[in-house]
């Protein structure tokens, strides 16, 4: 026995697969055999990046004509676990989707779930995840007991995303079954917000606003030392929930990990839930008021000061630069 | 219009959370309250029943020492009554046994159109109990809800996403997991704590629910201290230090 039949439930949109597929792929593939990608939807022209990130194998469950995953991708899991091909391990990403199918599907296969890791390692048929708990100040090692298909999600940017492993990408289908009571929702339309300049979880800087800018329009203030970085503006949950700015824009536990050259941390407090969306930043400057905010004990340039008088004279000095 | 929430009682997230040493689970035998992100729930469910004219909002909770201090609080919030179970061998309960046993807690609360939780918890937060307690009850489920309409008997939902927000249309019953902030919680009246001492909390073990023994397949083996950030460089502003701040962004070439 070893660990050699690990699945990753991938997504892909308009033909490009998601940055959290590609990593537990580029992940599955360093532990050792098989690795298939099961993807939720039609994978079309990301089946080759797939391949390229290590998947042997792509599992498509077609389209999902307005169905939420959760349901509707688990259900084509089980069926294809119980016609023969039983995986040791399946990786999710924490997000919406891979959450709601994770759920369901350990209901299905009455299994227990390991949630919100950062790290997996195989030694012989024995499965282990790292967790941060505590805001990141511990790690929790836990091995998996009971029987396979192991079930782990794990938060987006624990794992760099490298192709280059040349597999197969042989295409499989994993057709829904008709899903009864549980099939009941779907999505009768669907809003993108807009944001110009680099994706939040992409960009080499970000600059984040917390509840010490005070008021709604003082986000400006954040958006323009963005621009002047060409980075991406983010925000504490504190003033997504007052409804200063779209929850797209949350760094933490609930909204986005990133993971940028430079973290600019404006009149947030620090709290373990926001940390852990940005504590893996190379460089954090923090702006506060406050001597004693928790967001100093992980900044490497911390300014004690008012982020109304700060930020002005920092955006009028580049500015100024040009 | 009759609506059930699942409401956690969680050790105050304001103290500093403590591993039990010997079994390395969270230490839960302090007092508990009522999980803020439950609070929403509530509000929302107690806004649902409201604008439906007619119905009740009942709790369902699962907690160690038959506790009911968070039950206390959400039911002077306005919910008419509460099944809680409480049972020494649930204790450390993984997140698939709570879904079960939540899910045969809704089995006593009475009949039902619809379930709110949290879409996760403040303390173990693997945010799975939701769409889990809907796979072992059969029923459809959305989560991350940003606005919550019943109409007939369907619930229309604003569920969140990554870009964005879905509108998604669902049959009733089903479970919706609310996302924090997505109404304000009313603060419990004077009236209203006072009535909650009285409304009825029915206590069950988990045998009374089917739910015989729980194993949590994993095993803990180590617990370490993450590496910890350097410290660095804090200093006072004197009205100059911007100038520290593009000297810093100089130096790693960002400007
Ligand atoms: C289950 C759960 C999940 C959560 N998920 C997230 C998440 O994903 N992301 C997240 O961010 N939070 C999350 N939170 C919330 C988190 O606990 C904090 O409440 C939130 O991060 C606080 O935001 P803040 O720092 O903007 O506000 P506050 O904590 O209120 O801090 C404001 C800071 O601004 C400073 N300040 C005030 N005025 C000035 C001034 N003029 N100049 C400079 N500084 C000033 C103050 O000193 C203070 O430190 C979560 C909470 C829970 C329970
Ligand atoms: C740091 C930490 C990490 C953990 N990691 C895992 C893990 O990876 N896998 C695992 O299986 N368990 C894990 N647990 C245990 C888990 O927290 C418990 O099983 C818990 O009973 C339910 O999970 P949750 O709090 O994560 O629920 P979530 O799914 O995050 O909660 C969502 C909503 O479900 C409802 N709900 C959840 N629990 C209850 C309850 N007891 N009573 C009423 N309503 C409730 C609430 O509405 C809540 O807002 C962890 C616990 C801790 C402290």
């Amino acid at each position: 026995m070893a660990v050699n039949n690990i699945w990753v439930f991938s997504q892909a949109n308009d033909d490009e697969a998601t940055t959290a597929s590609l990593e537990l792929l580029t992940k599955a593939r360093s532990l050792g055999g098989t690795v298939s990608a099961f993807v939720a939807g039609v994978a079309g022209g990301a089946a080759a990046q797939l391949a390229d990130h290590g998947a042997a194998k792509i599992y498509e469950t077609g389209d999902l004509a307005g169905a939420l995953p959760g349901a509707a991708v688990s259900a084509a899991m089980q069926a294809v676990i119980d016609g023969g091909d039983v995986p040791d391990l399946i990786m999710f990403p924490q997000n919406y989707e891979g959450r709601d199918v994770l759920s369901r599907l350990s209901v299905k296969l009455d299994r227990t779930v390991l949630t919100n890791s950062t790290d997996v390692t195989v030694d012989g048929d024995s499965v282990t995840v790292q967790t941060p708990i505590f805001g990141g100040s511990k790690l929790v090692n836990s091995t998996f007991t009971g029987v396979v298909p192991f079930l782990a999600a794990f938060r987006p940017k624990s794992f760099e995303a490298a192709g280059g492993a040349g597999a197969a990408g042989e295409l499989a289908s994993a057709p829904i079954p008709d899903l009864g009571s549980t099939g009941g929702a779907t999505i009768t339309s669907v809003h993108v917000e807009e944001t110009s300049g680099p994706k939040l979880d992409e960009a080499a800087v970000v600059v984040s606003g917390g509840r010490g800018l005070g008021e709604a329009d003082k986000f400006d203030m954040v958006e323009s030392l963005a621009k002047l970085l060409k980075g991406a503006p983010g925000a504490s949950r504190a003033i997504v929930d007052a409804g200063w700015v779209p929850y797209s824009y949350q760094v933490g536990q609930t909204g986005k990990v990133v993971k940028p050259t430079v973290y600019v941390a404006a009149g947030i407090s620090g709290a373990t839930q926001h940390m852990v969306g940005m504590k893996g930043a190379k460089n954090i400057i923090a702006i506060n008021k406050d001597k004693e905010a928790p967001i100093f004990g992980v900044a490497d340039l911390g300014i004690v000061g008012d982020v109304h008088k700060v930020m002005p004279a920092l955006i009028a000095a580049l500015e100024a630069r040009g | 219009m009759n609506v059930i929430v699942c409401v956690k009682q969680i050790p105050d997230p304001a103290l500093p959370g403590e591993l039990d040493p010997s079994t390395n689970t969270l230490k839960r035998d302090g007092k508990l309250i009522l999980d803020e992100s439950d609070s929403y729930g509530v509000e929302m469910a107690l806004q649902l029943v409201n604008t439906a004219g007619e119905g009740s909002v009942t709790l369902v909770s699962m907690a160690p020492n038959d506790e009911v201090s968070g039950l206390r609080t959400a039911l002077a919030m306005g919910a008419e009554k509460a099944v809680l179970v409480s049972d020494p061998v649930l204790a450390g309960a993984d997140a698939l046994t709570t879904a079960k046993v939540l899910a045969g807690a809704v089995g006593k609360a009475g009949d039902y159109d619809l379930i709110i939780a949290g879409t996760e918890s403040s303390d173990g937060y693997t945010g799975t109990v939701p769409e889990q307690m809907a796979e072992v009850l059969g029923l459809p489920s959305v989560g991350f809800a940003k606005t919550i309409a019943v109409d007939g008997s369907t619930v229309r939902v604003d569920r969140q996403t990554e870009a964005g927000y879905d509108e998604v249309s669902c049959s009733l019953p089903a479970v919706v997991s609310v996302t924090a902030g997505v109404v304000e919680p009313r603060y419990p009246s004077f009236k209203g704590i006072m009535a909650a001492k009285s409304k009825p909390v029915e206590t069950v073990t988990a045998a009374d629910l089917g739910v015989e023994s729980v194993s949590w397949a994993q095993s803990i083996s180590s617990v370490e201290d993450a590496p910890a950030r350097e410290a660095g460089e804090i200093i006072e502003d004197d009205g100059e230090t911007f100038n520290k701040i593009v000297e810093f962004l100089d130096n790693l070439k960002v400007i």
